[in-house]
């Protein structure tokens, strides 16, 4: 099959490439350009391992295609902390125990990204929902309510994204 | 997991899109969010080998008042409707829906037009358009029509669309007598529903109920038209009496058949149950107003 030429702008750097039409937008961040924080669960649009966000919305990677995202912008984990220094979601998941294994975090960080972007004081119901297409087969779901409870505090003391306009 | 090799395709206007669907017939399929089509192909259950992406048409994402109704592009995302003040405050049932529709992912790529599209029996936008009497537009290079909803959904994923044809708006009327609700069964937080049901009332001043429509999802091939419901709840005071009698009868026009999510006998049973709350739900609106 013909190659296409697919470009986006991921975590604030152009990028593009030849790819088939048919390629998902989590093999394009994965294979194409190796960035494998975003992580592939279930591959059937149920447990949000693979939450990117698109424009600013989350998104679930495994069930886009690369080519929806011509032209607009993708935040992967990458893109919103590194390891010296985390984005307050980060710190917060870290210190709040919102993670065992950790397979499903970056997908419930990018999850909670959004709501925090939208929403900067929620409650304990509005997180839930918000991170409802997001499934953690360890935790329980308690530290990491926790923990988004706890970034929007950190947020709030004026840490907020600690790269400007990640998403 | 990856979908089949496809020639993939981005139309600038509907026309253009119209013309493509038209050249490659059967091979064809329209794409819009994706949350439908794209687990489908990964899956290999479809495979065209024409993608016709509307994703890059300008103007189909929108949604306006136009006074007697909303009007709402076909391309609008679920979530930007679930997000929407004017669909909260104008065509409450239409926003209840949205929020109960997937989760807040799928929801920010998946579009009215591609749920409306789609036809699945459980896709949960139908039933709410055909309670709200609403009005589909569908377009193609040589002009565009106007098909109400009622007439809309066919069969299972079969509409009144030719395949040359793009929805491209929804008219959802909407007025200060008017009081809807949809409520669904679900198994599990953002799963299909089991069984739910749309109704919109016309009430008068003095409380009485003037016309009422009410809709099935996930009780029969396609949408279930409650009719024989809508006779008893027509142009009386929606006492408990009434309201049983009107869920009995939606229960008995279901057209339920067992599955994962239960037997058609529970099916049944929750079908009335869940049509009286949705007609209260739907009556006490008058509160909040
Ligand atoms: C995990 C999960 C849970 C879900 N839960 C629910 C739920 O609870 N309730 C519910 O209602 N839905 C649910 N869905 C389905 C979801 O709502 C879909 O997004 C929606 O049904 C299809 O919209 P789309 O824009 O993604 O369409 P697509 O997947 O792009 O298209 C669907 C079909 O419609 C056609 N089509 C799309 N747009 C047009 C158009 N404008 N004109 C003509 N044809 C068109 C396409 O060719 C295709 O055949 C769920 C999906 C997933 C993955
Ligand atoms: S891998 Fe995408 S939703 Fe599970
Ligand atoms: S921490 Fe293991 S799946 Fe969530």
């Amino acid at each position: 099959m013909t190659k296409v030429r697919v470009s986006m702008e991921v975590n604030q750097q152009m990028r593009d490439a030849q790819i088939e039409p048919r390629m998902l937008l989590v093999s394009f961040l994965r294979e194409e350009l190796g960035l494998t924080g975003t992580h592939v669960g279930c591959e059937t649009t149920n447990c949000g391992a693979c939450t990117v966000l698109l424009d600013g919305r989350g998104v679930k990677s495994c069930t886009v295609l690369a080519l929806q995202a011509e032209g607009k912008k993708v935040t992967t984990i990458e893109g919103i902390g590194t390891a010296e220094n985390l984005n307050p979601i980060q710190l917060a998941f870290w210190e709040k125990h919102g993670l065992q294994c950790g397979f499903c975090t970056p997908g419930m960080i990018l999850a909670s990204y959004e709501l925090l972007e939208v929403e900067p004081d929620p409650d304990e119901k509005v997180i839930r929902e918000a991170l409802s297409g997001n499934l953690c087969r360890c935790t329980g779901y308690v530290n990491i309510i926790k923990s988004v409870k706890y970034a929007a505090k950190l947020r709030k003391k004026g840490m907020r994204g600690l790269r400007k306009g990640a998403a | 997991m990856n979908p089949k090799s496809f020639e993939y395709h981005a139309p600038k206007s509907v026309a253009e899109a119209s013309s493509l669907a038209e050249e490659y017939g059967m091979d064809a399929k329209f794409l819009a969010g994706g949350q439908s089509l794209i687990p489908l192909m990964k899956l290999r259950l479809l495979s065209p080998s024409h993608l016709i992406d509307l994703g890059r048409i300008p103007g189909l994402s929108y949604i306006r008042d136009e006074g007697n109704h909303l009007a709402i592009g076909a391309m609008e995302r679920i979530a930007g409707i679930a997000r929407s003040d004017l669909v909260r405050r104008q065509c409450p049932i239409l926003s209840q829906c949205a929020h109960q529709i997937a989760d807040p992912l799928v929801r920010n790529m998946g579009t009215i037009g591609g749920n409306l599209s789609h036809a699945d029996p459980t896709n949960d936008m139908p039933a709410v358009m055909v309670a709200a009497g609403a009005s589909i537009v569908a377009a193609s290079g040589q002009g565009s029509r106007v098909i109400p909803a009622g007439d809309f959904f066919v069969d299972t994923f079969t509409t009144a669309l030719k395949g040359t044809e793009v929805l491209v708006e929804v008219k959802i009327p909407i007025g200060p007598t008017r009081r809807g609700a949809y409520l669904k069964l679900e198994r599990q937080a953002g799963d299909f529903g089991i069984v739910g049901v749309a109704a919109v009332l016309e009430m008068s001043s003095d409380g009485r109920c003037l016309a009422a429509r009410i809709a099935l999802t996930g009780v029969g091939p396609t949408v279930v038209k409650a009719t024989r419901a809508e006779e008893i709840l027509k142009g009386v005071e929606l006492d408990k009496n009434t309201i049983d009698r009107a869920s009995r009868a939606a229960a008995e026009e279901a057209q339920p058949s067992g599955d994962l999510r239960g037997s058609a006998e529970y099916k049944r049973a929750m079908v009335e149950v869940m049509t009286s709350r949705t007609i209260q739900a739907a009556a006490r609106r008058r509160a909040e107003r």
